[in-house]
């Protein structure tokens, strides 16, 4: 349980840095962290699938495309665009329900049951294969051949255009 | 855990390394060797006989040399890059099994430091992790060359990675298993999966050389266009990890591919052998064995460097893309439909 409320701090402690770091590179290292946090989270909940799937598709693929586009846009002070006087009000107001809303569910501490998975071994590979290949065969299908097809369909964008030929 | 269990581990740990580091050492020794014989050349000659020490006045002078943090360079950052380069490089050993068990006074210890369920999965997110040294200390040099470097390792690594995990998907469609211990034991005597994989074999040893930024995948550190790459600015120690973390990852992955595709430390007749000579002995020739499918895999890499001229960028990316992307979804398909009808 300790190991959870450390982790959890991390997470939280990480999260704001990364709305508060003045450098955007460093904004982004501060998510990865956090990202890692969540790693290990799911390693907690003994989900080691997730847990590794977070960590080399978050982690090792999204993140580094996101560092990736910050290095090259190279934004700074002089860039910054100034945000207009309407934007920082609806800014204001949305975090204010945010915090309401949080606040409000800090009256819900200590009410729910904690819940006791059957199968603690849910998050192993082996099971969740089974689940997603018996139960949810339709849709994991169907979403793998949307990925595969985005993919496909990226590499054909690629691909150079045949010249017409000169009239 | 028992006590005699968890000492044998971290000794385990501390071998394995130490020997990571002594072999990736003594690559930089092969590397000039081989290049000298490639070219017709002697090669180092001076450091103790054949110049056997001189990894060690290298290492030496790596330690001494001064060190530079440029004024403009972002302190912190400059030097994470080359520790989480060399730390990413470390940490890959942690699932390879180097051997079977072996028994010692009534104890068997698996010669692994840990067997987790997804190791394949566990390999696979720290290759994607080692891009982040080169990155941030490309960025953190705060120099042209470098960031350039940088940004071409990323994309490179990331293009790399899909070929990779889609060859990778074809094995373990018949392996059925993430654990790299099962895989190696499925392989026993001279099952290996290189004779039902070959295709996939060749396309993950391509990524291999990709993702290490070995040659002729070399364009991060392309010192006709880049000057040194994301290593422009670096010096001493710092510019030592870097070149130490490429050579630690060129021997993991052969590991990892010794062990996926070339029976790791299985070998012919290790029945008959075991049964001539006893279990240790065995299991001790099997470890013998996986060094051995080790080495001459860091010989290919070598032989390969000092062979092929290197790519052009967009050349890389065609690569990547057009060609090796549909072979491994081919090869997908194909074991698929060949594993159905054997059936």
């Amino acid at each position: 349980m300790s190991t959870f409320y450390f982790i959890a701090f991390l997470s939280i402690f990480f999260s704001i840095l990364v709305i508060s770091a003045k450098n955007p590179v460093h904004s982004i290292l501060y998510l990865i962290l956090t990202f890692f946090t969540f790693t290990i989270h799911y390693i907690l909940l003994n989900a080691q699938f997730l847990a590794i799937v977070n960590f080399i598709v978050y982690m090792g693929a999204i993140l580094v495309l996101f560092l990736y586009t910050l290095m090259l846009i190279n934004l700074n002070k002089e860039s910054e665009p100034v945000k207009p006087f309407m934007v920082k009000v609806a800014g204001v107001f949305g975090g204010g329900i945010l915090a309401v809303a949080v606040a409000s569910s800090l009256k819900l501490i200590g009410a729910s049951n904690p819940v006791l998975l059957q199968n603690p071994d849910l998050g192993l590979v082996k099971n969740l294969g089974k689940v997603l290949f018996n139960e949810f065969l339709l849709p994991f299908e169907v979403s793998s051949v949307l990925l595969l097809s985005a993919m496909v369909g990226a590499v054909l964008l690629a691909t150079k255009e045949k010249e017409p030929k000169a009239a | 855990m028992e006590t005699t269990d968890l000492i044998f581990r971290i000794v385990l740990i501390v071998v394995i390394f130490a020997i990571s580091l002594v072999v990736a050492m003594y690559s930089t020794y092969a590397e000039r060797k081989v290049a000298a014989f490639f070219q017709d050349r002697i090669g180092p000659n001076r450091a103790g006989p054949w110049g056997i020490l001189q990894p060690l006045a290298d290492g030496g002078k790596m330690f001494l040399k001064e060190e530079i943090i440029p004024t403009n360079a972002t302190g912190f950052l400059f030097i994470v890059g080359p520790s989480l380069a060399i730390l990413t490089a470390c940490i890959g050993s942690a699932v390879i099994p180097w051997g079977s068990a072996i028994a010692i006074g009534g104890h068997t210890f698996d010669l692994q430091v840990t067997d987790i369920n997804v190791g394949v999965l566990y390999i696979f997110g720290v290759v994607s992790l080692g891009v982040y040294g080169i990155m941030i200390g490309g960025w953190a040099s705060n120099n042209k060359y470098s960031l350039l470097g940088a940004i071409r390792a990323a994309s490179q690594n990331i293009s790399y990675e899909i070929s990779m995990g889609l060859s990778i998907i074809a094995l373990l469609m018949l392996t059925g298993t993430l654990s790299l211990k099962e895989i190696a034991e499925q392989q026993h005597g001279f099952a290996w999966n290189v004779w039902r994989q070959p295709l996939g074999f060749i396309l993950f040893l391509v990524c291999a050389f990709a993702e290490t930024n070995r040659s002729p995948f070399d364009l991060p550190e392309c010192e006709t266009e880049l000057v040194g790459g994301y290593h422009t600015e670096y010096s001493s120690m710092k510019l030592g990890f870097y070149l130490f973390a490429e050579y630690i990852n060129m021997f993991i992955s052969s590991a990892v591919m010794a062990t996926l595709y070339w029976g790791g430390y299985n070998y012919p007749f290790m029945d008959n052998f075991a049964a001539w000579a006893g279990p240790n002995p065995a299991a001790i020739f099997g470890v013998v064995v996986l060094f051995g499918k080790i080495f001459f895999s860091i010989f290919f890499f070598m032989w390969v460097r000092w062979t092929i001229p290197r790519f052009r960028y967009d050349q890389l990316m065609d690569l990547g893309w057009k060609i090796l992307i549909p072979l491994a979804i081919a090869n997908i398909v194909l074991t698929g439909v060949i594993s159905t009808l054997l059936k």
